[in-house]
């Protein structure tokens, strides 16, 4: 039986070969051929599950997270290498593989620093300790007279100098140190964690450790995993929503070259064929017959929001409510009301879904991009009926996820066709199955209401959301995966989904929150099916928000940036993570870094073809805080609105790499941007008709702001204490986007857009109302 | 199925397959190169842009007949002696890529209009390089790069 232990033996006989400093995923790729199952989980309360020390003084950290692209493993290297006390250079970040590092989720929710940070500062302090301890029996000295800096440790104040390193020390050696914790995430030894300001590689920017070999083409990612008799599988989807499958001509691809075999089962329907060229043509050539279903599995497009709005819903949640709302409306001098539209957004990544799987040796490895390789695993395992010590996933670069992966179609696939056919299959979407049959970010219809009384006061807001996000997809559930739903293997009732609620800091004495989930006929089996699409709700809620807020302000003809930060000073009260000072303290940077002129919106008085405007939104997520400034220019005579220039002040509490944070948020602005003026699922009443670039447009270089400033705020009201938090990074940026922008263009040009995306025949109609 | 002789990287290749296949296919699966990345299958996003005679080119819609006996690079192929290529150490001084799906064709199509204007203006670059689709939205940071290749090269 081949363990961990033997894995790393294994690992540390190619390090010797190739040099300490190059475990690294690419690595584990390289080797995941050379380690047969079955595959045991790494133990959490095991050190050496954690931290590898190698005779020339570096170290290997065993994450179990994903990195998407946004740097967590470089960050990861930081954090680690400060509570470790080694030279960040000397170290590197395994990450991913369910049966090398510790099973931590994957990736999710912006959490791996939030969450995982702090086990991972707290092995690395632990590895310290035990080292030290290590150490001062070595010279025999009390630990207290020893000091340790880049992995050497020092005898304080002795001539001559006696040092040795943590090589010297333990290198190729086990720790054989127990952990406590209940929980992974509870995971730690009995070492205290450093304070913030002693650390040293935490606050710089080091380059990310991931960036070069994206750059020089060296890399393997999971489009390139490839083993010794691997095969081709294209998936053949059904026409439309629904579709049954009623017979399938094989005849009309057998006789292609390189055919292997069609595959179906229930409605799912494969092709595969040994060359990839040749499973393209053969999913093309393909002749099955479908039924159409009886009744139309959702309204078209044109019709939706109408039936998101007077449809019954499937679940109404519990409101949230402080004070009054309905006698402050009675007593109301004055009532506003608006409603806003956002369609259902796609991932739409630039990579189509792909996994191969091997199931060599009778057990099955699969290559993914996961984001959650564990749960990928566990969700095989499950699907297929076969013991969970017999898969595993080899995690390895991939396409953009931002939640795609969460629902992995294409590694349950590639896992199910390998099982099926005795052979290492890869499967991989096509453009048009991706961009149709991707999970969806969810559509809502969002009512606000708003009352001042006679001095002015807002007194009162009401937040009515309907929310189609019905069976929201869970994370690589065996039994909500599309093939799951194909095969027939899926579950019996429909998660009944969510709508979620404001999460601002505004204070209004009398404030209501309601929200109801419509489903659409179809639930199962249809392209229109809800997963998590990058703060799966947070874009649609803070849209309706930050938009309605900016027409309260104008209706008290306020400025609004000052009225914002009346909302949000009328109480003082705060919560453990100081949210409240947080958010006046991103809304004030943003609006110094802007250069923020006080007034009133609309500006007024533009009489040129194209006019421009200024508009602020804020979001909170998660304990991070963003305040965002759009400049927007609007063409008058063709509707097309130019971002010409953002402004976002960030709060995530401590910053691990400046850098790399601040390109995340940018290109996580953008991505708002894209979805603020590009983005919208197109179907009609039978399929979505969203299947390539031109059909399904997105923001290009062409349209990209002159200038982006990123303020990286710490509100924090008491920035000494040591244990200054780290939150996440990924997502919080995306949510006030659409509004600053759509607050913006009311600036510029005195019309609201209350209807998501700001698609130039959209803004031109509006304009001409 | 037939026979092909491919100029990539420098290196003179034979392959043998149908004459249809499309160049990316050959590129990945018979001559391991794994930059030039499948993303639409439709010339429509860059992710599988390959250089020919110094044009970007998208390898996805051009048949491996099309392809013989011109110079072909790949991503692979533009460090000369271990020394990467100004375009692409702008790309690592800029710390550009998110996930880096797209870069392959970003970078190859920055090289192909530094090529041609050393000293491309903003609106110049923007035009160039729109074809080139990034959904993690690295533009602003590709735009930087861009700029800074051209410095670097001028």
């Amino acid at each position: 039986m081949k363990t961990r232990r033997d894995f790393l033996k294994t690992s540390g006989l190619l390090i010797a070969s190739v040099g300490a400093l190059s475990l690294s995923n690419d690595e584990i790729y390289t080797l995941a051929a050379q380690a047969s199952g079955p595959y045991v989980d790494p133990d959490y309360l095991q050190l050496d599950s954690w931290i590898v020390i190698r005779p020339d003084n570096t170290a290997t950290f065993f994450v179990g997270k994903t990195d998407l692209g946004q740097g967590t493993g470089t960050a990861f290297r930081q954090i680690m290498s400060d509570e470790l006390d080694i030279a960040f250079d000397k170290t590197t970040c395994v990450m991913g593989s369910t049966n090398v590092t510790v099973d931590q989720g994957g990736s999710g929710g912006s959490d791996a620093l939030q969450t995982d940070g702090y086990p991972m500062r707290r092995v690395a302090a632990e590895a310290r300790r035990v080292l030290l301890d290590m150490a001062a029996v070595h010279f025999g000295v009390p630990v207290t007279s020893l000091t340790v800096s880049d992995g050497i440790v020092t005898v304080r104040g002795a001539t001559p100098p006696r040092t040795v390193t943590y090589g010297e020390l333990i290198g190729g050696k086990k720790f054989s140190v127990t952990l406590t914790g209940r929980n992974v995430d509870a995971t730690t030894g009995v070492a205290k964690l450093k304070p913030v300001q002693e650390m040293k590689h935490v606050g710089k920017s080091p380059q990310r450790d991931d960036i070069p070999r994206k750059v020089d083409g060296s890399g393997k990612w999971a489009v390139d995993a490839k083993v010794p008799g691997m095969v081709h599988a294209r998936n053949v989807k059904p026409p439309v929503a629904g579709a049954t499958l009623v017979s399938v001509d094989e005849s009309s691809v057998r006789s292609l070259p390189g055919f292997v075999r069609v595959v179906r089962k229930g409605n799912y329907l494969a092709v595969v064929c040994e060359r990839e060229e040749q499973a393209i043509k053969a999913a093309t050539q393909l002749k099955a017959e479908w039924r159409k279903p009886t009744s139309a599995p959702f309204p078209a497009a044109s019709e939706f929001f109408g039936y998101l709005r007077t449809t019954q819903p499937a679940m109404s949640q519990p409101p949230a409510v402080t004070g009054d709302v309905e006698a402050a409306f009675a007593s109301a001098a004055k009532v506003v009301e608006a409603d806003y539209d956002i369609p259902f957004q796609g991932h739409t990544s630039i990579g189509p879904a792909h996994a191969m799987a091997d199931p060599s040796n009778n057990q099955l490895t699969i290559y993914s991009n996961d984001m959650k390789s564990y749960g990928l695993r566990n969700g095989v395992a499950r699907f297929l009926n076969i013991p969970r010590e017999q898969v595993r996933v080899v995690w390895m670069d991939g396409p953009q996820a931002y939640g795609r992966t969460a629902a992995d179609d294409a590694g349950f696939e590639a896992a199910f066709l390998a099982h099926e056919i005795g052979k290492p299959v890869r499967v991989q979407w096509s453009r048009a199955e991706e961009t149709a049959w991707d999970t969806k970010g969810p559509a809502y219809a969002i009512k606000m209401r708003g009352a001042f009384d006679a001095a002015g006061n807002l007194i009162a807001l009401d937040y009515d959301a309907r929310a189609a996000d019905h069976n929201h997809l869970g994370y690589n559930e065996f039994d909500t995966v599309l093939i799951a739903q194909l095969t027939g293997q899926r579950k019996q009732e429909p998660a009944s989904g969510r709508a979620s609620y404001p999460t601002d800091s505004y204070h209004v004495d009398n404030r209501r929150s309601t929200g109801s989930v419509v489903p659409l006929p179809l639930a199962w089996e249809t392209p229109l099916r809800m997963g998590n699409l990058r703060d799966p709700d947070g874009p649609q809620v803070t849209f309706a928000v930050e938009s309605f807020i900016d027409e309260l302000a104008a209706a008290a003809k306020a400025d609004p940036v000052e009225f914002r930060l009346k909302l949000l000073q009328a109480r003082t009260s705060d919560d453990s993570g100081f949210k409240r000072a947080r958010s006046i303290a991103c809304v004030k940077a943003a609006a110094e870094k802007f250069g923020w002129d006080r007034r009133p919106s609309p500006k007024g008085g533009g009489t040129g073809n194209v006019v421009a405007g200024r508009g602020i939104a804020y979001a909170y997520r998660s304990q991070t805080v963003v305040a965002e400034i759009a400049e927007v220019e609007v063409n008058r005579t063709t509707g097309r609105i130019w971002v010409k220039r953002l402004v976002c002040a960030h709060d995530c509490g401590l910053v691990v790499n400046p850098v790399a944070l601040t390109r995340t948020i940018e290109n996580g602005i953008l991505h708002g941007v894209s979805r603020s003026i590009f983005e919208e699922v197109a179907f009609d009443n039978e399929k979505v008709t969203a299947v390539d670039w031109i059909t399904s447009p997105t923001l290009t270089h062409a349209d990209i702001p002159e200038r982006i400033d990123v303020v990286l705020v710490n509100g924090d009201p008491n920035p000494n204490r040591p244990d200054l938090p780290h939150y996440g990074a990924g997502e919080t940026m995306l949510k006030p986007t659409m509004a600053a922008i759509a607050n913006a263009v009311f600036d510029a040009t005195g019309v609201r857009l209350r209807r998501v995306p700001f698609r130039a025949p959209r803004v031109l109609a509006a304009l001409k109302a | 199925m037939a026979s092909f002789t491919l100029l990539v990287n420098g290196k003179r290749q034979t392959v043998d397959v149908d004459p249809s296949t499309p160049l990316l296919y050959v590129l990945r699966n018979d001559l391991d190169l794994s930059g030039p990345r499948f993303g639409c299958g439709l010339g429509q996003c860059g992710a599988c842009t390959v250089l020919i005679k110094g044009e970007a080119v998208r390898s996805c819609v051009r048949t491996v007949q099309q392809a013989q006996n011109v110079e072909i690079t790949t991503l692979e192929g533009l460090a000369k002696d271990g020394t990467l290529h100004p375009v692409q150490q702008a790309w690592i001084d800029e710390q550009v890529p998110a996930c880096g799906y797209c870069q392959n064709g970003q970078i190859l199509t920055a090289k192909a209009l530094l090529d041609k204007n050393p000293h491309p203006t903003d609106a110049q670059i923007r035009d160039a390089m729109k074809g080139v689709l990034c959904r993690c939205m690295t533009y602003y940071g590709i735009n930087a790069a861009v700029k800074r290749a051209a410095k670097v090269t001028a």
